[in-house]
């Protein structure tokens, strides 16, 4: 007879707090932050780490992990993390931010950051919509995706193309890591906190800025249901947004994880 | 410590890191510059943080970062990167954390020029930011006066958990003066109860965040920021006084304007006019009081200032009629001259106006009679 101790498959990582989340069902938010609380966990680095909010759907992720938490203006996490890790370059700090925050209002500041090498780790969530201010047309939005402010479909001609943002990003010498996941299934959701996990090791090694990109969902926004919405990831995103490693430098390749 | 030749922007900076400067964060604009040049040097061979940030909007955040850390942690700029850096001061004011911005004014609205002015000062005393936010302004009028200030200013940002900003013109920030640096201070980080710098498994995990989602909780957010408020007010007003005892009109005046105003005071006393001259350290918290003070005294006013009559505002709602305040400014990077301003002391010596006349609507109608 086995006692649930040893019976336990799931548990609540150290690193969440008991904080029910905000986000819709179906939204793979929860995911990605789980991902990140259990990378927390397992690197014993939980004590060490502060985490920048965004302004965006994620805003609220400081009610989730148990860790220090600032709040950055919309768009300036990096920067504001810049601040935090140049006067405490032994802690281990993150960004989560959306890609309204990080590719719209904030890609100067995610620019620079990478170009500069900071050692931080960014979390960045690609839903192609703006998810807190009720599903507007975000840089990522796929050409022809019907948005709340492209009700007739994003016309490339007028509203501009999709921004890749791990492939502009690669391009930088300061970057050590950066890689697109998606978190639409289970084997890639597996794939994806192997990156978390690579990335946060890049930063406790000293190796650069790193960053994962999440292809994610938004079912309330995209008018889908869950299921639907992990079908159009793998559909319409994925072909789009092609994952990959982008850039791994060498001394990251060494790493075993 | 004997007095040296020092650069006004360089001892800003100089000063700034024997307070304890750990973080410094800047981008470069005219006439502010050397503050980021001379910090980046200095600041490596302390072993400190020095970055050149990709703009003042990125600047701006990382003092905002670094702040959360509870470290002594500033940025500089010119009235056009201060506008960028408004929606930071704005998030610091509401998230509590101490910071100091140093801005060297220069000529506007607009790119404007790169020639000393006063007219950032509403944006600094009443605005700038969204939201409803005090902070404390210090007004150096010497480069002396902007090394002891620059030391103050990280103390009373420390104090009271707010924003801490030094406005001067570009002419002190350009001009060299003998000038007195404190000792070197060892850096001491204190352990602030609300800084987020990792548990450390020490403790439970903090947050700083302006976000108060419910009003009620924002409400009394306000509120704690104005009861904060007026024990800067009851505590912290700063001012200087020249020939104030018997003076019958007496000269408003701040930073460069105040100092130019004084030497026109010096020849009008030589001439037996009894003028004085009343100079802000602290435009905010403003020396109400001592102002009211002086109304029962003075039959006249004069507000000099280089901008369009920005501190006269305060000076009229202190004064409230009771006697005429008249006004004198040069707007746009002109410094006005001691004559001009003994002109204006003549005048109001030997003509007193009734005082129902709008301040500076007089002014403008003489200004544009000259030009």
């Amino acid at each position: 007879m086995t006692t649930p101790a040893n019976n336990l498959v799931y548990e609540r990582p150290e690193a969440f707090t008991e904080t029910p989340t905000h986000y819709c069902p179906g939204c793979t938010h929860g995911v990605a932050h789980r991902l990140v609380a259990e990378v927390l966990e397992e690197m014993n680095i939980t004590d060490k780490t502060i985490g920048v909010a965004p302004v965006g759907c994620a805003v609220f992720a400081y009610n989730y992990f148990d860790v220090d938490f600032v709040e950055a203006p919309h768009g300036r996490a990096p920067a504001m993390a810049t601040g935090v890790k140049r006067v405490l370059p032994d802690r281990v700090v993150f960004t989560y931010q959306g890609d309204g925050d990080l590719a719209s209002i904030g890609m100067g500041e995610i620019v620079h950051a990478a170009a500069r090498g900071e050692n931080l780790t960014v979390i960045f969530i690609n839903n192609a919509n703006f998810g807190m201010t009720g599903g507007q047309m975000a840089p990522t939005t796929l050409p022809g995706m019907k948005t709340s402010s492209s009700q007739n479909g994003r016309d490339v001609e007028t509203q501009g193309y999709p921004i890749k943002v791990s492939e502009m990003l690669s391009t930088l010498e300061g970057v050590g890591y950066c890689v697109r996941r998606s978190l639409h299934d289970p084997k890639n959701i597996r794939l994806a906190k192997k990156a978390i996990r690579t990335a946060f090791e890049t930063q406790v090694r000293g190796l650069g800025f790193s960053m994962v990109e999440l292809l994610s969902t938004c079912p309330t926004n995209w008018g889908m249901t869950p299921v639907n919405s992990l079908k159009f990831v793998e559909e319409h995103m994925i072909p789009a947004y092609p994952l990959g490693d982008y850039k791994i430098s060498d001394a990251i390749k060494q790493i075993k994880i | 410590m004997p007095k040296e030749l020092w650069k006004g922007n360089e001892a800003i900076a100089e000063a700034a890191v024997r307070a304890g400067l750990e973080a410094y964060f800047g981008y470069p604009i005219t006439p502010q510059t050397e503050v980021l040049e001379y910090l980046s040097r200095r600041m490596p061979e302390l072993g400190r943080a020095f970055v050149q940030a990709e703009s003042e909007l990125g600047a701006v955040n990382m003092v905002y970062g670094a702040a959360c850390t509870g470290v002594r942690v500033m940025s500089s700029s010119s009235s056009p990167g201060v506008s960028l850096m408004m929606e930071g001061l704005s998030y610091i004011a509401g998230t509590e954390v101490p910071a100091v911005l140093v801005n060297v004014m220069r000529g506007g609205p607009g790119l404007g020029n790169i020639a000393p002015a006063q007219s950032d000062y509403n944006q600094a005393v009443h605005g700038g930011g969204h939201g409803d936010y005090p902070r404390i302004v210090l007004a150096p009028a010497s480069v002396q006066e902007a090394i002891d200030l620059t030391v103050l200013s990280f103390d009373l940002a420390e104090k009271y958990r707010m924003i801490t900003m030094l406005i001067l013109d570009g002419a002190i920030g350009q001009m060299m003066e003998p000038a007195e640096m404190p000792e070197m201070k060892p850096v001491h980080r204190q352990d602030f109860d609300w800084a987020t710098n990792a548990t450390m498994g020490k403790r439970e995990r903090r947050l700083l965040t302006s976000i108060y989602l419910n009003p009620l909780d924002e409400e009394q957010t306000n509120l704690r920021l104005l009861n904060r408020w007026k024990e800067v007010q009851a505590n912290e007003v700063r001012y200087k006084e020249y020939f104030i005892d018997d003076a019958e009109i007496v000269i408003v005046g701040f930073g460069t304007a105040g100092r130019v105003a004084l030497s026109a005071v010096r020849t009008a006393r030589e001439q037996g006019i009894k003028v004085g001259l009343l100079r802000p350290i602290t435009v905010s918290p403003f020396p109400t009081e001592r102002l009211s003070q002086l109304t029962g005294q003075a039959r006249a006013f004069l507000v000099t200032e280089m901008n369009m009559g920005q501190m006269l505002d305060d000076v009229q709602l202190t004064v409230r009629g009771r006697v005429p305040v008249e006004f004198y400014g040069r707007p746009g990077g002109v410094v006005p001259f001691p004559d001009e301003i003994l002109n204006e002391i003549k005048r109001i010596n030997s003509a007193p106006t009734a005082g129902h006349t709008d301040a500076r609507d007089a002014w403008l109608t003489r200004m544009t009679a000259q030009v």
